[in-house]
């Protein structure tokens, strides 16, 4: 009996893992709210930050476009290079894909001016507007964290004086989050890749171009 | 039955053993303090971590590495043709052979034939420390 009952399971977990991969959609991730009968999905709130050229970022810069959101800070002794470099593999498999940006907030908004946010992309070998790197009013950043289900404070017990957790979030051009991974784990990314070109097929009607 | 199957766990679990680096502690101790900046491969990252992995610096400047590793480095180096200028910070807590393990892990590691470091070595170099 608890044999036939263990084939059972293989079997089920076996189809349903078959059904995953023929056509996968990616769910919409937060909480929801059922308002009379309809329901009502988390959307990302507006937001206005100031990127490594100068440039206001806003909700309308992506417009019509679906990005990936990460926190980071330039002095961090620990995980932000690591989501850095998985970063920078997004980068470059979508920089000639307008359809696809990166926005990654500094949560050191003391250290991390402009111009230090700006030899950071240098140096990252960023050189399109494609990848924002973003400063601005501190408690905006830490309180959009949230919307983004992640992690950002002060903490001046944490190495470099900053809590943070080093996901990757992607965000469909409806201001939804669909998927998330962690950044310090190169597998994780890629699964996470394979994420952004279901939701580029899913919004755009195309896949993803390369 | 039972004790002649441990007994193939244990050959096959010492047999996976080989195949990896032979300076496993000093291997989990450069995951632990080292690869989220120079990555698990020592590529480093783009101009801001220089890499370990092919790093021509690792030879010039094999008397500093143990002071590099305990006490950091915050000056303007080259390696490999290219520049860097980033902050490293130090582990002070690492103790001596902490630092012998991981230096013979990382000049050995991914295609590095840099020798292997002595104990006495380590610690010779750790005294000239400024
Ligand atoms: C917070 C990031 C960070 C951590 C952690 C870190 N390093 Fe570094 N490392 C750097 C940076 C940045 C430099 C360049 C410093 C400079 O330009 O003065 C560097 C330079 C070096 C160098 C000399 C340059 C080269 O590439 O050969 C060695 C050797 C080195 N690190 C080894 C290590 C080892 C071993 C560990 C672990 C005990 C470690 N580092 C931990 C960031 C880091």
């Amino acid at each position: 009996m608890i044999k036939h009952i263990f084939w059972m399971f293989l079997l089920v977990a076996g189809l349903a893992a078959c059904g995953g991969e023929e056509k996968r959609t990616l769910p919409i991730l937060g909480e929801r709210d059922v308002v009379n009968g309809d329901t009502i999905y988390p959307t990302v709130p507006d937001f206005a930050f100031i990127n490594q050229d100068s440039q206001l970022v806003t909700n309308a810069t992506f417009a019509g476009k679906i990005y990936v959101v990460d926190f980071f800070f330039i002095h961090c002794p620990t995980i932000c290079p690591k989501v850095k470099a998985n970063g920078v593999r997004i980068y470059e498999k979508y920089k000639n894909d307008p359809r696809v940006a990166i926005l990654s907030h500094s949560i050191d908004v003391r250290n991390d001016t402009v111009a230090a946010l700006k030899r950071h992309a240098d140096k990252l070998g960023v050189g399109t507007p494609q990848w924002h790197m973003v400063t601005g009013e501190e408690d905006a950043i830490y309180g959009i964290a949230d919307n983004y289900f992640s992690v950002a404070t002060k903490n001046p017990e944490a190495p470099g004086g900053f809590d943070h957790s080093g996901r990757l979030i992607l965000v469909d051009k409806n201001r939804h989050v669909r998927s998330f991974c962690d950044g310090t784990d190169a597998e994780e990314t890629s699964r996470f890749m394979k994420d952004i070109d279901l939701l580029i097929e899913e919004q755009f009607g195309a896949k993803a171009s390369k | 039955m039972r004790p002649y199957l441990l007994f193939v766990f244990v050959a096959i679990f010492a047999l996976a053993g080989c195949e990896q680096s032979p300076y496993r502690d000093g291997e989990a101790l450069y995951k632990a303090q080292c690869a989220n900046c120079h990555m698990d491969d020592g590529r480093g990252l783009g101009a801001l971590m220089p890499p370990l992995a092919g790093a021509d610096y690792l030879k010039k400047e094999r008397a500093q590495l143990p002071c590099i590793l305990m006490f950091g480095l915050a000056d303007t180096i080259v390696v490999n043709g290219q520049t860097y200028g980033e902050k490293m910070p130090g582990v002070p807590t690492l103790t001596a052979v902490e630092i012998t393990n991981i230096l013979n892990y990382v000049n050995n590691a991914w295609g590095n034939q840099n020798g292997v470091f002595t104990l006495e070595e380590v610690r010779k170099s750790l005294e000239t420390c400024k």
